[in-house]
């Protein structure tokens, strides 16, 4: 320990463990690191001090921090619904800007709310809505009935944003706030067809974490030990991979890239890429897709949804996998989601595991990146692409356990790439892997935040290389 | 007088963009609000689009010769979609060779259309017709 070194500790809530990192700020080296199993159902700062009582230990003594921030994923995340009215225009709109800001998504909603969409909407456990629909001029009746219904729902205490056709938008406040909900008025997410605004909604989205949204979970009080709970997770994974990719300052960064994280309860996918079509000849169709743009898979928890990526990835693929195993397949899947919080025990364990991690990539992957399709005109093929044409990316990064804890990252990785057996999913061809080995990817967008060079020499510091491309 | 809004773009597997730009100017020019959807468009889309920006007629245009293929069933897809009420105009090369266009105009209103251009029609003639059907004041 030295008096004269700048520390910054940060922190992340996580469901199942909170976690803490402490940087030297002037060489970026991690000093210590820790976690302690979360106790967000009794007190989120027992785990906290805990875990700062080991940093302490590490470090012999107390020191001041010059940074002390925390992000949180605890209690279940920010969970939200997205209210659109075409499924595959303000509805899809409206998700894309909620998963941009971090959430979690527990519904995507599309023309008027049934009764059934109510009672899912009252009693999910919502943090905010977003209440988006007709683009700025357009239609108007859904939204407005949507936010009659809205308004009547007793249970439903959570903050609305509403981002829809800004014609409505009087009317649709005034009806809230009749029912007395408390809602923010936006801009529209998709103020005219194919054109899509999320910005505003992602600060609002940020803003209303900040203000309400912690303490409404019981993380207030962490704010004692710890100077401000920034952002949710996937938000400060959502800034590193940004900062990675740009770069600051005069700090070359690493150019267009994506993140692959894998968890237990999701499998999620982020790609900092413009993703225009890499060959001539391609037409671009579809919404337009968002330069930073994060899926996740919630039906690819490692697991949680263990038999479900058996069951979406098909069984040929573990067969050949894990045959010599000599592991029952559905008996093995189904213990590991009884279990969501068991280790791999044994090589065959590891084996299966790896088997799940390389099926969720593949699929996961696959639901992120573009793709072509292929029609039939009067002068022979068109080939149209939808979402993002990956194939030029030059950096992918693994992050979450199975990455990092299992024996092989790189074949997990591997599935990411593009492959001649299926052409037409626009995925990497050749990119460089990195590994987070160290979990330092939430500390380095909680320190973007406040220095965004240092946070991106930290982050290309700790990121492993894993091949030469 | 309120602005009236406009879907169009060119249908099907058809690459034809410049009679879209043309007539989405002049549309413009004369005061409509257009969402202007391009080229490779399917019925589906042109509707969907309809439904977000309300919509009151959709504009349909096509050159490779395959429109009548792809027109098929378009009315009965709005009626389902709950915009039955639209109105919808289409024109351009909508056949292959030459055939009368009177019967080509019937075929297309059969199907549903309001209006039906042959090749070449000027986006003025247009216009001025759908201005009259959505009953747009003239001065």
């Amino acid at each position: 320990m030295s008096k004269d070194v700048e520390y910054g500790l940060f922190a992340d809530f996580g469901s199942t463990f909170t976690k803490v990192v402490l940087l030297d700020l002037d060489t970026l080296t991690v000093v210590g690191r820790t976690q302690r199993p979360s106790t967000v159902e009794t007190d989120i700062t027992l785990a906290l001090r805990a875990a700062m009582e080991d940093i302490r230990q590490i470090l012999g003594g107390q020191v001041e921090y010059r940074y002390n921030l925390a992000t949180s994923s605890a209690a279940g995340g920010l969970k939200m619904a997205a209210i659109g009215l075409v499924p595959e225009l303000t509805a899809e709109a409206a998700k894309r800007a909620a998963l941009g800001a971090g959430a979690k998504i527990t519904g995507v909603y599309a023309y008027q709310l049934t009764r059934k969409e109510l009672e899912e909407i009252e009693g999910g456990g919502l943090d905010l809505v977003l209440l988006a629909g007709g683009t700025d001029g357009g239609e108007q009746e859904t939204i407005i009935s949507n936010a009659e219904k809205l308004a009547r729902l007793g249970g439903l205490r959570a903050p609305i944003i509403v981002a829809g056709n800004r014609t409505a938008s009087d009317q649709v406040s005034a009806v809230l706030a009749s029912g007395g909900k408390e809602h923010v008025i936006t801009d529209n997410v998709m103020p005219e067809i194919e054109i899509l605004e999320v910005d505003k909604v992602r600060d609002i989205i940020r803003d209303l974490f900040i203000k309400r949204i912690i303490e409404a979970k019981g993380l207030k009080n962490a704010e004692e030990f710890i100077d401000e709970i920034l952002m949710p997770t996937p938000t400060a994974v959502i800034a590193a991979a940004k900062l990675l990719a740009e770069g600051a300052d005069g700090e070359e960064g690493l150019g267009e890239l994506a993140i692959l994280d894998i968890g237990g309860a999701t499998t999620d996918i982020h790609s900092v890429a413009k993703g225009d079509p890499t060959e001539p000849g391609l037409v671009k169709k579809g919404l337009p897709e968002p330069y930073v743009k994060r899926t996740v898979e919630g039906d690819l928890g490692m697991r949680y949804n263990a038999s479900t990526i058996v069951k979406v990835a098909g069984e040929a693929f573990f067969r050949e996998s894990i045959d010599s195993l000599g592991l029952d397949l559905h008996r093995a899947v189904s213990r590991f989601a009884r279990n969501p919080e068991s280790l791999p025990e044994s090589e065959a364990d590891e084996g299966l595991d790896l088997a799940l991690a390389r099926a969720a990539t593949r699929v996961a992957m696959d639901r992120h990146a573009g793709r072509i399709e292929t029609t039939y005109g009067p002068n022979g093929p068109v080939y149209i692409q939808y979402g993002k044409d990956l194939r030029g990316l030059k950096t992918v990064i693994g992050a979450g356990g199975p990455l990092i804890f299992g024996p092989a990252p790189d074949v997990i990785l591997r599935e990411t790439l593009f492959s001649d057996a299926n052409p037409f999913s626009l995925r990497p061809r050749n990119p460089t892997f990195y590994l987070d080995g160290k979990y330092i990817l939430y500390a380095v967008g909680l320190l973007s935040e406040k220095e965004p060079v240092k946070a991106l020499k930290l982050g290309k510091k700790y990121l492993k290389r894993l091949n030469s491309s | 007088m309120k602005q009236k809004r406009v879907v169009m773009g060119v249908i099907g597997v058809d690459a034809h963009v410049v009679g879209n730009k043309l007539m989405e100017n002049a549309l413009r020019q004369s005061g409509f609000k257009v969402t202007n959807i391009g080229n490779f468009v399917i019925q589906q889309d042109f509707i969907k689009a309809a439904i977000e920006t309300n919509a009151e007629a959709i504009l349909v245009g096509t050159l490779c010769g395959h429109g009548e293929l792809d027109c098929q069933g378009f009315r009965e897809a709005c009626i389902e979609a709950g915009r039955g009420d639209i109105h919808m105009v289409v024109g351009g090369n909508l056949v292959v060779g030459k055939q009368d266009f009177r019967g080509v105009e019937e075929r297309f209103m059969d199907m549903g259309f309001n209006r039906v251009y042959p090749p070449g029609v000027s986006p003025s003639r247009v216009i001025e017709d759908l201005k009259t059907d959505l009953g747009v004041s003239q001065e």
